[in-house]
């Protein structure tokens, strides 16, 4: 029997990760086992006041349990790759491990209000969009699909909690023992 | 819409993490990512593939930064998009970077936005490129017909005619210089008809003597000569049901003139030593690069066979009254020739199309395809340049000074043949003409009346 694991760092909203829980269960349809991610400490990087997110994904990648289909982690902390300013989540491409930051999902991020409704939908998108790259999905010309990129949050707001017919086939298709 | 995977990028960081990242990003978007540390690494991998757009990290260590990285990549793919990243940015090297070339110059980190904005923009202008780059290919297979390929007015006519003549079963007489692809319009002919699927078999009269050339047309019976041991089938025979195209029908003896009126009318011959009447359904296309009416005139071919093989005339323009197909001969010239040699020459450059349609190609559509052999062999480059054709200009030189002219020509039918051009050339005005030739006025009327040539 292989598991959707989904991993939180010690700071991550309960409430969002119980509804990424819930989420990733509806759509994927595999049992989803929680477990409990050590703080991010060791990838800050100082000169950007961010955390690196390939270190993260290489922790991940060495706690990923061996019954693990796939494992994704959520942090709240701010995530970036060396060569762009942030991201909201980085993926194995086709491989077992993702993770998806809540910091830049959040309206107080940009100074607004407050609003869990949008939040909760945000994170549902990420994780949904992360995910599909695990499964081996690129990005989609179809705006609406969760696999659409998005480079801000009004990309993410535009587009759908769900896959497009063909990438829902394609992951339909993808092997999941 | 085209897979972004068709589009290659390669990412040039000496920093791996720097690399990998970008990479790794990139082939979420769906792109073909590869990844070089050093500038040599990047200019040897671009060596192997194309990439549609090189990523370049602007500092990189082992005394190749991304300039010189960038101008190296440039001699390889002229129309590469090159992309600068800088994490130093300072305008000094913004603007030698797009000086030498650059697409665009980013400064790193930078928004996830404006390296997707980027990217996409570069592949959509690609997209249309490539686009336009089939259509043009579609339009130039407009111009075909065949394996012949031309935009030229006139062969298209030809072109036409041959198309429409395909059917039937009239004789053909092809007439151009050599290398104007005599042989490929009458295959062309052929393919083209209902005898398609029967056999095609080509002669050239000139390559053999009057003897073996009946032997070799006819056939001959076992004992009819010397050497004959058995009986053999001739090519006649061979091309039963299809066509037989007979090359520089011009050179044949007068026997084998008239056996092959006798054929041309009777459709039956006998083999070479034989008594027996062989009947054969053979279409006939013919070809000279004489002028089969001018040997009628005088007297050196035969009229009734002339008008035999004239049913359907095609009259082949040399190359250089046609210069409009040299750009797209050349091109399938290239496509094919680089495609059988495994070499990944793509174009040719303005220059080197300057230096074709200035030739004057006397051995015509063949000289060119030898030409644009020749310069691929030697091309060290994806695009063939005026450097790369420079042997022309001295095959040129060397033409003028050693002009064959055709065995047996007499200087009076020469002085006939110059005249008679000059006039054509000068639209029949004497006075210009007689300037040209070095004579005066008089004197060209007086060799106008004697060669009885036509104004």
């Amino acid at each position: 029997m292989k598991y959707f694991y989904v991993g939180a760092t010690p700071e991550v909203d309960r409430e969002a990760l119980a509804a990424v829980r819930e989420g990733v269960a509806g759509e994927f349809g595999a049992p989803v086992r929680e477990i409990e991610l050590p703080g991010l400490e060791f990838a800050f990087d100082a000169a950007r006041g961010q955390y690196g997110s390939i270190p993260v994904l290489e922790m991940l990648v060495r706690l990923c349990p061996g019954d693990a289909l796939k494992f994704l982690g959520l942090t709240e902390r701010d995530l970036f790759i060396p060569v762009l300013t942030f991201v909201f989540g980085h993926a194995q491409l086709g491989g077992r491990a993702a993770v998806v930051s809540l910091a830049r999902l959040r309206q107080e991020f940009y100074g607004l209000e407050p609003n869990r409704e949008v939040f909760l939908g945000r994170a549902h998108k990420e994780v949904l969009h992360e995910c599909g790259h695990l499964f081996g999905l690129v990005h989609c010309p179809d705006h609406n699909c969760a696999m659409s990129l998005a480079t801000g949050v009004r990309q993410i707001d535009a587009k759908r909690a769900a896959f497009c017919a063909v990438c829902a086939a394609r992951i339909e298709r993808t092997p999941k023992g | 819409m085209a897979m972004k995977t068709h589009w290659k990028i390669l990412v040039v960081d000496d920093e791996e993490v720097m690399a990998e990242s970008l990479a790794a990003w990139l082939r979420e978007d769906g792109y073909a990512v590869d990844t070089a540390s050093s500038g040599r690494d990047a200019v040897e991998k671009a060596g192997q593939r194309d990439y549609a757009i090189y990523f370049v990290d602007l500092k990189m260590p082992g005394g190749m930064d991304g300039i010189e990285t960038m101008m190296q990549l440039r001699r390889l793919q002229a129309d590469a998009s090159i992309i600068i990243i800088t994490a130093y940015a300072t305008v000094d090297t913004a603007i030698t970077a797009m000086k030498e070339g650059a697409q665009e110059y980013i400064v790193k980190p930078c928004n996830p936005e404006e390296i997707s904005l980027l990217v996409s923009r570069i592949i959509k202008v690609k997209n249309l490129q490539r686009e336009n780059s089939i259509l043009r290919k579609k339009l130039s297979r407009q111009y075909r017909f065949g394996d012949v390929i031309s935009k030229s007015a006139r062969m298209l006519d030809i072109l036409k005619l041959s198309e429409e003549v395909a059917s039937l079963r009239s004789t053909v007489l092809i007439q151009g210089e050599s290398g104007t692809g005599k042989e490929l319009i009458a295959r062309a002919i052929h393919n083209s008809g209902d005898r398609a699927a029967n056999p095609f078999v080509a002669v050239s009269c000139a390559a053999l003597a009057e003897t073996l050339l009946e032997s070799e047309l006819f056939g001959h019976e076992k004992g009819a000569f010397t050497g004959a041991s058995q009986q053999r089938r001739g090519k006649f025979e061979m091309a039963e049901g299809g066509t037989i195209f007979l090359d520089e029908i011009g050179d044949i003896s007068p026997k084998l003139q008239v056996d092959l009126l006798r054929v041309l009318q009777e459709r039956c011959f006998y083999r070479v030593g034989g008594s027996e009447e062989v009947k054969v359904d053979v279409r006939v296309i013919a070809a000279t690069h004489v002028n089969l009416q001018q040997a009628v005139a005088d007297g050196k071919f035969r009229d009734d066979l002339f008008y035999r093989l004239n049913v359907i005339e095609i009259n082949i323009p040399p190359l250089r009254e046609r210069r409009e197909d040299i750009p797209l001969l050349a091109g399938h010239f290239l496509e094919r020739i680089s495609h059988e040699l495994g070499k990944d020459v793509s174009e040719i450059s303005e220059g080197g199309l300057k230096v074709l349609l200035d030739h004057n190609w006397p051995g015509n559509v063949r000289e060119l395809e030898n030409a644009v052999e020749r310069a691929m062999v030697t091309c060290r480059s994806r695009e063939l340049t005026e450097d790369d054709f420079a042997f022309l200009a001295q095959n040129g030189q060397a033409a003028k000074t050693t002009w064959d002219p055709p065995p047996g020509m007499t200087i009076e039918q020469m002085e006939k043949l110059l005249i008679a051009a000059t006039l054509q050339r000068t639209g029949g005005n004497i006075k210009e003409a007689a300037g040209v030739l070095g004579i005066d006025r008089s004197t060209l009327y007086e060799k106008i009346k004697r060669y009885e040539i036509p104004r």
